[in-house]
């Protein structure tokens, strides 16, 4: 065995233990900590990434060197990499991009709590995508949620403490489904670990036996993975989480934590239940169906609203329902720009939480759109993110936005049935994206003409180095993940290959 | 035929049913309090389930005494191990959801969520 393949267990308990040792340090260190961490572990994933492509197999490490029946396994293989290495980016970008605002608006004395939950974040974050294991995800999602719930409380006021009490019971809804699942699962395969439930499950469908049991699972655990992920008719909590919790918060959530449990779906309907007996249930049409509908419902919400924060994680709905519906069309490119668009999404999404929060800067923290007028020329750099952000929202070329929507649409053709719907809905999404992110460009950039808002003050590129410097590596992101979408989407199609 | 399953397996439809209970009132009641009481029911009956699941009748846990190695002596018990990890999941759960609780009480004097959000609509933050 290579010293390599000890390296994603290694992060995982890395994070999950630098986050206790934050707890004793005061709220400086526990950052330098924090941001230490997750670069080491970006470094070791891109490593981890690196052997995987090399050696073209996927790994197994056994926890404990217990064989498979009886011992917990870890799987690596180019997606999980690849995921975990980009995850690590992003999460980077977002805490140093918000590291003004956390000073700010968390209490002195719980700066190093904030800390604690950044690494249990990134650590189940890890598992999620590493582990072999049902139950065990099971509890990293437990863990996840607990972490998320306090990144969103940790600025305290009225409405993050009722967002993040509506996030919780929507999300203990979901993992009471969760569990419901993999309980029924385990009930009738007798297996814990993934790759022992799909050979299980593979004679069940042969034989023919335990039809409706092995349907209900799979719409359980489809169900709850979904609440939790916030598809469309569950997203009540969003808005207020994300638009009134501190920044690195909501830039984390909208980018990765909805997207941990996405990239679990994906994989329980991969690595356990197989894809083609997932395809021929009935459960993708559900999840198809109610994707076309946050794309267009979610979009219409943030036409609506009257705050910049709130529009974004309204459009946040909207792009979930994109990567829902992707994996609705049951086919492999469907699946591939499904992932793709997970990528895409938490590159962009991240970015113009940042950038708004650079414009609302200029604008003396409002996040009302009558006072961000022209404020696109007092803070520079952050109009330029927003509208890179923006372009790349609409599907502009260039940008990673447009590589996904291109994906959706190739995905789409040549589907019998779902082909007009999906090339119908995403044409009308695209609409309304431009409607309401080109609405805000303008604005931005239109000259104020009333004088006397003494609220609005020029912002130098100097005063916030560590945004500006967030901000131009996020746009470098969404150019490179726009103009080498090749390798990317080889890379996945590979990783995709090695869950079966 | 149907119903003699049913009847056999009376346990695991009670555990069900259990678990409708618990997961409508997270769902549906306005107080909170009650809300997380249906957040236990339902972690109960997820237990219950799965302690059934582990169970068969006239064997006894898995700890060697006497010598006897048979398998055919023992339960399974990684449905208890389960349930234990379950449990301590829920606690940690339930704790966090009681202290969200303590703090919107505090801050605006009412366990009705509805209420809550109504009266933040008003006021802003």
């Amino acid at each position: 065995m290579e010293f390599v393949q000890n390296l994603p267990f290694i992060s995982i308990i890395l994070s999950l233990f630098s986050g206790p040792l934050s707890s004793v340090l005061d709220g400086k260190k526990a950052k330098r900590v924090n941001i230490a961490v997750i670069s080491i572990i970006g470094v070791m994933s891109a490593a981890v990434l690196a052997y995987v492509v090399r050696t073209g197999k996927a790994f197994v490490y056994m926890m404990g060197h217990f064989p498979a029946p009886w011992g917990n396994e870890i799987r690596v293989g180019v997606l999980e990499a690849l995921m975990a290495v980009f995850f690590c980016v992003i999460m980077l970008l977002s805490m140093i991009g918000g590291v003004r605002e956390r000073e700010i608006q968390i209490e002195e004395t719980k700066q190093n709590l904030y800390y604690v939950m950044v690494n249990l974040l990134l650590s189940s974050l890890l598992a999620l995508i590493y582990t072999n294991d049902l139950f065990t995800a099971y509890v990293f999602v437990e863990i996840n949620t607990i972490s998320a719930c306090g990144l969103i409380m940790i600025r305290q006021n009225g409405r993050t403490i009722e967002a993040a009490t509506r996030y919780m019971i929507m999300s203990l809804l979901g993992s009471g489904l969760l569990l419901l699942g993999i309980c029924f699962l385990y009930d009738l395969t007798g297996q814990l670990l993934m790759s022992n439930i799909q050979a299980a499950v593979r004679a069940l469908d042969a034989s023919g036996q335990y039809h409706i049991p092995l349907l209900v699972s799979m719409v359980l655990i489809s169900v709850g993975l979904a609440i939790k992920s916030a598809l469309y008719p569950f997203h009540a909590w969003l808005p207020d989480a994300y638009g009134y919790s501190t920044l690195s918060s909501a830039a984390i959530l909208s980018s990765l934590v909805s997207k941990g449990y996405i990239f679990l779906l994906i994989k329980i309907f991969y690595r356990v239940i197989g894809f083609g007996i997932v395809r021929e249930s009935k459960v993708i049409h559900i999840l198809f169906v109610f994707g076309i509908i946050g794309m267009i419902m979610g979009s219409l919400s943030a036409i609506k609203e009257k705050d910049i924060r709130r529009m974004i994680a309204y459009s946040s709905v909207a792009q979930i329902g994109y990567i829902y519906m992707g994996f609705g069309l049951g086919t492999l490119p469907g699946v591939i720009a499904s992932i793709y668009h997970i990528l895409s999404h938490a590159a962009t999404k991240s970015l113009l939480f940042v950038a708004a929060s650079g414009l609302t800067d200029s604008a003396g923290d409002s996040t009302d759109f009558s006072d961000l007028t022209g404020a696109g020329y007092r803070n520079k750099l952050a109009g330029i993110a927003f509208t890179v952000g923006s372009l790349s929202m609409v599907g502009f070329p260039v940008f990673s936005g447009f590589i996904s929507k291109l994906l959706f649409a190739q995905a789409a053709v040549g589907h019998e049935i779902k082909m007009l719907p999906t090339l119908i809905a995403l044409a009308i999404s695209t609409i309304l994206n431009a409607l309401y992110f080109m609405n805000t460009v303008i604005r931005i950039y239109t000259p104020e003409r009333r004088r006397g808002n003494e609220k609005q003050r020029v912002v130098p590129l100097r005063e916030q180095p560590a945004k500006s410097a967030a901000l131009v590596c996020f746009i470098v992101l969404n150019i490179f993940l726009g103009l080498s979408s090749e390798p990317i989407i080889e890379m996945i199609r590979t990783g995709l290959g090695m869950f079966m | 035929m149907n119903l003699t399953n049913l009847i056999n397996n009376y346990a695991e439809a009670v555990a069900m049913i259990l678990f409708g209970i618990g997961f409508s009132n997270l769902l549906l009641q306005k107080n909170l309090i009650k809300k997380i009481i249906g957040l236990n029911i339902m972690d109960t009956a997820m237990y219950l389930f799965l302690a059934l699941k582990g169970f068969v009748a006239g064997r006894k846990a898995p700890i060697v005494v006497d010598g006897v190695q048979d398998v055919e002596a023992y339960i399974n018990p990684i449905p208890s191990g389960l349930v234990l990890t379950g449990i301590v999941v829920s606690v940690s759960v339930s704790a966090l959801m009681l202290s969200l609780t303590i703090r919107l009480y505090r801050r605006y004097h009412t366990l009705d969520l509805d209420e809550i959000t109504t009266r933040l609509k008003k006021e802003g933050l």
